[in-house]
């Protein structure tokens, strides 16, 4: 076991892995108590799977992939913020609507791409990016972006949490609760965007909402979840990577792909927390996740 | 444009705007797009694993869209449902790596999936595919009456007898089986694009369940209609065309329901 640890920590590869997923799983678990309590988690996936669309964009025009991503995501948070409506159903489909929209473009670009270029992996790239095959270069522009996300949570953390738990009421202390939603569903946009960029769409959603879904089953207070969500989601990252990083000697050469056993371990945490949960009569069953 | 060999996307594509229109128009009355986007998107993975082991893709297509499709109501009863849908969407997809991972070749077919391809449907699916579209539609025949007032008021619905959580797990394995209907043909993209671009214009439009039903079905079939002539003229993709004149029928529809309460 030692031994499997001392090659686990030695190897370059795992440690971007393990900075990069660190950084990643802070802001992601951050942002997604609050993506939960309002209920905007379909949000969050859209986003992070409209990277794909600047990517391909980006790619088509010659530009960097990088900004073709942040740009195609904030544009999109701004759109789905500006048509969105009250009611969560009503929502949720005018997130759809420019989902769809978004996936149509991809496959436009994509097309394109493969007519000029002759490349059409960015979109599988996309979907099932891997910790283990990171680009150095990418770390300081993902702790950057991780900061910007954090910053803007930082800053609007009154309006927010009052904003995220009565609309109403914060409005009524004159809080902007327009500009509220858009600042967040921005910060929604550059969190999943910076994890689907480095680590893959999939694994993006499931560290934005597996921790803090986790999280918020034990707890109701948004600062304590906060707090619980980042812990879980950066031990589920380094679980998942020394699982992944063991399994080429179970398998002798096929190692699992990292992006499954993180997926794994986060699946597995929550439907153990909700069957602990289930066990725990006594604490009032009201949580909103 | 109606050359022999184009026949059979025609006839494809209509089966499947059929089907979409009929079953979208309850996913929007519902709210249920993310579940809508999920299951076809996870589903893939089982064509994936089907692949792998050497099984017919639509087996493994079938068995993954069903599963989460169940998994996810009954994991949803007692918590957040978009919650639910999240993380089983990722598992699926995090399943689909995991299988992907075991063969090399295989990023055009997942491509394919993805995207669709309607041009390259060969004349034996279209039977299959029929056959499943009318079990369907038969289906939300059947419990159309019970699903219509689950869908608008559960509450009232569950007073008069109905059961709601049994209606809910019918309308998700209807939701699986039109996916297993599409996805081969049509790609998880635009399957997801037809159930909410179309009936999402209608619902906006339409005042009672009847016309709204009846012209979700009308505009999915125009957009299919007008998606394959324009990807068959030039040359591009269809999910593109089909997802953005979706998302047009949608603004459109905005825009003209804006105008008519103003002008009220």
């Amino acid at each position: 076991m030692s031994t499997l640890l001392g090659a686990f920590f030695a190897s370059p590869t795992v440690q971007t892995a393990l900075v990069v997923g660190t950084v990643v799983a802070l802001v992601t678990a951050v942002v997604g108590v609050f993506t939960i309590t309002r209920g905007q988690s379909f949000a969050g996936h859209a986003l992070a799977d409209m990277g794909a669309v600047g990517g391909s964009g980006a790619f088509l025009l010659g530009i960097s992939q990088l900004w073709g991503f942040v740009l195609a995501g904030v544009v999109s948070a701004i759109v789905m913020e500006s048509i969105g409506t009250r009611r969560l159903a009503g929502r949720d489909v005018a997130t759809g609507v420019v989902f769809g929209a978004g996936m149509g473009l991809t496959a436009l670009f994509l097309a394109l791409d493969t007519l000029t270029a002759g490349s059409s992996n960015a979109a599988v790239a996309v979907l099932f990016g891997s910790l283990f095959s990171i680009d150095t270069r990418l770390i300081p522009v993902v702790v950057l972006l991780g900061i910007v996300t954090l910053a803007i949570v930082g800053a609007t953390w009154r309006w927010l949490t009052l904003e995220t738990l009565d609309r109403d009421l914060a409005s009524a202390r004159g809080v902007p609760v327009r500009l509220t939603g858009i600042l967040f569903l921005i910060a929604l946009a550059l969190a999943v965007q910076l994890s689907s960029l480095s680590i893959g769409a999939i694994l993006s959603t499931a560290l934005l909402i597996g921790p803090a879904a986790t999280a918020l089953l034990f707890t109701r207070r948004l600062g304590v979840a906060t707090a619980l969500s980042a812990a879980i989601g950066i031990a589920q990252v380094w679980i998942g990577c020394l699982v992944a990083f063991a399994s080429f000697e179970w398998f002798g050469g096929k190692s699992w792909p990292v992006s499954f056993t993180i997926v794994a371990a986060v699946f597995l945490t929550y439907v153990a927390a909700r069957v602990t949960r289930a066990a725990l009569p006594l604490v009032s069953r009201t949580a909103v996740a | 444009m109606f050359a022999p060999y184009l026949l059979t996307a025609w006839l494809s594509g209509t089966v499947v705007a059929v089907v979409a229109g009929v079953v979208g128009f309850f996913v929007v009355l519902r709210g249920n797009t993310f579940f809508a986007h999920a299951v076809p998107h996870g589903a893939f993975a089982g064509a994936a694993g089907a692949v792998l082991i050497g099984v017919n893709p639509l087996l493994g297509l079938g068995t993954f869209a069903a599963a989460g499709a169940a998994g996810i109501v009954l994991l949803g009863r007692r918590a957040r449902h978009d919650v639910v849908t999240a993380l089983t969407l990722v598992t699926m997809l995090a399943l689909g790596a995991l299988f992907l991972s075991g063969s090399r070749e295989y990023a055009a077919e997942v491509f394919a999936l993805l995207f669709g391809q309607i041009l390259g449907v060969a004349p034996g699916q279209i039977a299959t595919m029929i056959v499943l579209g009318v079990v369907c539609l038969g289906i939300v025949a059947v419990v159309a009456r019970p699903l219509l007032l689950a869908s608008v008021l559960p509450s009232l619905a569950a007073a008069r007898g109905v059961r709601v959580g049994a209606i809910d797990l019918i309308f998700a394995l209807v939701i699986a089986a039109a996916t297993t209907v599409s996805v081969p043909v049509v790609g998880a993209l635009l399957m997801f694009a037809l159930l909410v671009g179309p009936p999402a214009a209608a619902q906006i439009l339409s005042r009672t369940p009847g016309q709204g039903l009846a012209l979700s079905l009308g505009l999915t079939l125009v957009t299919v209609w007008s998606a394959i002539a324009l990807s068959v003229s030039t040359d591009l993709p269809i999910g593109f065309f089909a997802t953005a004149i979706g998302a047009l029928l949608y603004a459109a529809a905005q825009v003209l329901s804006r105008a008519r309460r103003r002008g009220r």
